[in-house]
């Protein structure tokens, strides 16, 4: 008992000596998983600006045939630094953060079940991250050549081998990853733990919100496959540094072993950053449709299915590296499996429409520009998986058109969508609807012209990574309208964070419940207690606030 | 282009088709593809529609009217509905697998018949390297075949194996791409049926020069193609008036990494120059092989392609106005 009045008190103490040190103070070392959520998604976005604008400077460098705004080294730079950064420092943190965040207020709890180790997880996460950029500065090593890496997000070997990588950037690439997915690992391990043992009484596992059941899966999907990458990185560092010979071809090492490594990591880490994707569309689209999800244990069992199956179809990277028939065979079945599953979850989003009374409120235009994005990139993803037409389309512009349909109007959508439906949440301060609405239709146009267009010259026989390329090819146009496109999302994104700044003191109060919700977060004050909650609550059904809302006419009579 | 003329090959040279486009296919492997893409494209608009119908129709007939604060039927579910948008999705699928499966075996089990010929390729950083075994000819970057008719088939089959690190050869209008591995051996099948020179690329990023790592494939007829072979199987050519480049040649670092049969450069670290006239372009692909550009390259070569491991050799410019003398003599 006294242990928690001093807890109470010390706030008190700091207000006196006020000030932005002690601020900060309270922020790095804090264990409050709201907090610790709140740095994760902060940082994620600062990482995601950053990364942005490596692509941008590349987009300028390809919109022109023969251009010379950058040479080749800077170009493979940056396309190696914008990957990596995407998936590792934006799209993983995203994930955690609003898993740290939302995880228990949804399931009633007063924090995650190891909140020490989830301050440890993000502080490695962010140096892990920051180790990362300090190659910038850092990376000439003792040879001078490169700063950041250059190998690509995928950083095939034997091009990370000693003889083709001098200096250190590899070892940037290696070690910056790992520490940050040692953070991960450890955040996963936290959540998923918080998720099976903290749920507040009631909450069967078929009475979880269903984004609760997707940060389940992923976390344990994380676990999975973070520890083949991080087996794979640290034979990579022995081979760097002590001689081994696991990825060194000139010693009889293999180039394809490092693929399977990596890929069996590397694919169903698409599904760990689109599972979140999911998992805020699940809440978003029933709020604003006015209905309960539709077909709950179908999206349960549809989201178990992606986890298997996942972890069954890396090799389908892996079609023009030349496996045998057979094993191109079984993955084409294994990968196009997965679409039934993903099929049923898009289903039952408009199955949750039809027929509700759909408030088209900023997290709502998100979603559904995701669903429409989304069914466009599940087919292109389909069309990759046809393994003859994947010897024409890997590797090619219509694989980079695919994969960010995926990452932007797949994942992207539904972060834009989640912050707007829980900032106010986060700050007790609603987001502008009219900014929103100009980030809306700026951003989602500029993505249509760049990554639709970035299908054709694709199909025109334009590989990736390239840094130029000459006139004539067909792909001039092309190219020139899919940058013209990232201007037009630029604008969208200062839109964006221009809300997000001037809604923190000027936005209207939101209340507790600001969108008539139906999970226990909204039950809460915005932004809720360090606790929580005052009393630990109690469910009886899926939608506990629509029971507290219709005492007359409550789910648990229908489920 | 100075060659071609030479060689009387105008035709198919100089017929260059410069967009790769893969629904342009002129040998087998390519069709096959193109054909099932269509099934693909087919069902694939099929189900965009079809979604992406119900999306629309659902914004535009669900959306909350003002005034309306009533809440909808709620609907929980149902089971006949969720197992048909379950099966039918299922049988798509199937149909897909079953004719990517068929044409999986089409293309790689595809076994050469009497008659075909070999190439075998080994990527370079940023280079093709390209033998014909049962020809004896040895060339870079520009890969000639002979065209295939329904009488007198000729396919080729080509050996893909790397130097140093993965590669990835790719002529759409021919085949789809196979990558070129360390320590691996693929195969890819192509068997063009028109001819003309068709243009591609390396599609597997392996360093900084993967954007300039072009390859040309010239398709003749087949005593067109023999006439090349013969060409390429000639001793080089020896012209007195150019010793001094020779000479110059010789007794620099170029022989390390450069052969030119009947000197006593034999590396094979760069292209073979023994014919180095008979190709259009130099640095696979960075410029036109014009006497002027010729000797800029050799000057520094990184001016063209930033990065080429081919480094310039501080000649003074009275001797690499010899050199380019001595180069441009071997057609």
């Amino acid at each position: 008992m006294t242990v928690l009045d001093e807890g109470i008190a010390r706030p008190r103490e700091d207000e006196a000596r006020a000030g932005a040190w002690s601020k900060v103070h309270d922020w790095a070392v804090t264990v409050d998983h709201k907090k610790l959520g709140v740095m994760y998604v902060v940082s994620a976005l600062g990482f995601f600006l950053i990364a942005g604008l490596e692509a941008s400077l590349m987009r300028i460098q390809l919109a022109f045939p023969n251009n010379d705004f950058l040479p080749p080294t800077t170009f493979n730079r940056l396309f190696t630094m914008h990957g990596t950064t995407m998936v590792f420092l934006v799209g993983m943190p995203m994930f955690f953060g609003m898993a740290n965040y939302l995880t228990p207020l949804m399931i009633g709890a007063r924090d995650l079940a190891f909140p020490r180790l989830n301050s440890f997880g993000f502080w490695l996460f962010l140096f892990g991250g920051l180790l990362l950029y300090f190659s910038f500065l850092g990376g000439d090593g003792l040879y001078g050549a490169g700063t950041a890496p250059d190998v690509g997000w995928f950083a095939y070997s034997p091009l990370t081998g000693r003889a083709f990588s001098r200096g250190n950037s590899t070892d940037y690439w290696i070690l910056g990853i790992l520490v940050s997915g040692l953070g991960s690992t450890a955040t996963a391990l936290n959540i998923a733990t918080t998720i099976v043992t903290m749920r507040c009484p009631g909450m069967t596992y078929l009475k979880m919100p269903l984004f609760v059941w997707l940060m389940l899966v992923n976390c344990i999907l994380t676990l999975v496959i973070l520890t083949p990458l991080t087996a794979a990185q640290v034979m990579l560092l022995f081979d760097r540094f002590l001689g081994a010979h696991f990825f060194d071809t000139q010693a009889g090492g293999s180039a394809v072993l490092w693929q399977h490594f990596f890929w069996f990591f590397g694919h169903p880490e698409v599904y760990v950053l689109i599972l979140p994707a999911f998992a805020i569309a699940n809440e978003v689209v029933p709020v604003f449709s006015r209905k309960p999800l539709f077909g709950y244990p179908f999206m349960v069992g549809a989201t178990v299915m992606i986890g298997f199956i996942s972890l069954s179809v890396w090799a389908h990277h892996m079609f023009v590296v030349g496996l045998s028939p057979a094993a191109n065979t079984f993955f084409a079945a294994s990968t196009m499996a997965i679409a039934v599953p993903t099929g049923i979850k898009i289903f039952n989003w408009l199955g949750t429409m039809w027929g509700g009374k759909i408030r088209f409120r900023m997290p709502m235009l998100w979603c559904t520009a995701f669903v429409f994005s989304f069914v466009i990139a599940g087919l292109t993803g389909v069309m990759l998986a046809v393994v003859p037409w994947d010897f024409q389309l890997s590797d090619s512009y219509f694989v980079v058109a695919h994969f960010h349909f995926v990452l932007i109007g797949g994942l992207l959508f539904n972060i834009f969508a989640a912050i707007y439906y829980w900032y106010p949440k986060v700050t007790g301060r609603m987001l502008s609807e009219r900014l929103g609405r100009l980030h809306f239709w700026t951003f989602a146009t500029g993505f249509y012209v760049t990554f639709l267009t970035m299908h054709f010259p694709g199909l025109l026989g334009m590989p990736r990574r390239i840094y130029t390329y000459d006139a004539g090819r067909g792909w001039d146009e092309l190219n020139l309208i899919s940058s013209l496109g990232v201007a037009v999302q630029a604008v969208g994104l200062l839109f964006f964070v221009w809300n997000l700044l001037w809604s923190l003191r000027n936005g209207e109060h939101a209340g507790d419940d600001p969108w008539d919700a139906w999970t226990l977060e909204w039950a809460t004050t915005s932004p809720p207690p360090e606790y929580n909650f005052e009393q630990i609550p109690v469910v009886h059904s899926r939608r506990p606030l629509w029971d507290l809302k219709h005492p007359q006419d409550p789910d648990w009579k229908y489920e | 282009m100075l060659a071609a003329p030479a060689l009387a090959l105008g035709a198919a040279a100089d017929d260059v088709h410069p967009i790769p486009s893969m629904f342009d296919p002129v040998s087998p492997p390519a069709e096959m593809i193109r054909g099932l893409s269509f099934l693909v494209m087919g069902i694939a608009a099929g189900i965009l529609v079809a979604v992406s119908g119900v999306l629309f129709w659902c914004v535009w007939r669900y959306r909350a009217r003002p005034g309306d604060d009533r809440e909808p039927p709620q609907v929980y579910g149902s089971d006949q509905i969720e197992w048909s948008w379950t099966i039918v999705p299922v049988l798509l699928v199937l149909v897909l697998f079953l004719a990517t499966w068929r044409t999986i075996d089409e293309i790689e089990a595809s076994e050469p018949p009497p008659g075909s010929l070999h190439v075998t390729i080994v990527g370079h950083q940023w280079w093709w390297e390209i033998r014909y075994p049962d020809l004896g000819v040895v060339t870079a970057n520009e890969l000639h075949l002979p065209v295939s008719a329904d009488g007198a088939r000729r396919p080729t089959y080509l050996t893909l194996e790397s130097a140093d690190v993965i590669h990835s050869f790719w002529i759409p209008q021919l085949a789809g791409k196979m990558d070129v591995v360390p320590n691996r051996t693929n195969r890819l099948w192509v068997e063009p049926r028109a001819t003309g020179t068709f243009v591609g690329q390396c599609a597997e990023y392996c360093g900084t020069q993967h954007a300039k790592m072009l390859l040309r494939v010239t398709v003749h007829e087949p005593q067109d193609f023999e006439r090349w072979a013969a060409a390429q199987r000639a001793p080089a050519a020896s012209d007195a008036s150019v010793a001094e480049g020779r000479a110059i040649f010789q007794s620099t670092a170029c022989i390390n990494c450069h052969a030119l049969d009947g000197t006593v450069a034999d590396g094979s670290f760069g292209p073979d120059l023994t014919h180095l006239m008979s190709r259009a372009t130099i640095g696979a692909g960075a410029a036109a092989n014009t006497p002027e550009n010729l000797r800029a390259w050799i000057e520094d070569p990184h001016t063209f392609k930033p990065g080429v491991l081919m480094p310039a050799m501080k000649l003074d410019d009275q001797q690499i106005d010899s050199l380019t003398a001595f180069l441009v003599t071997l057609r």
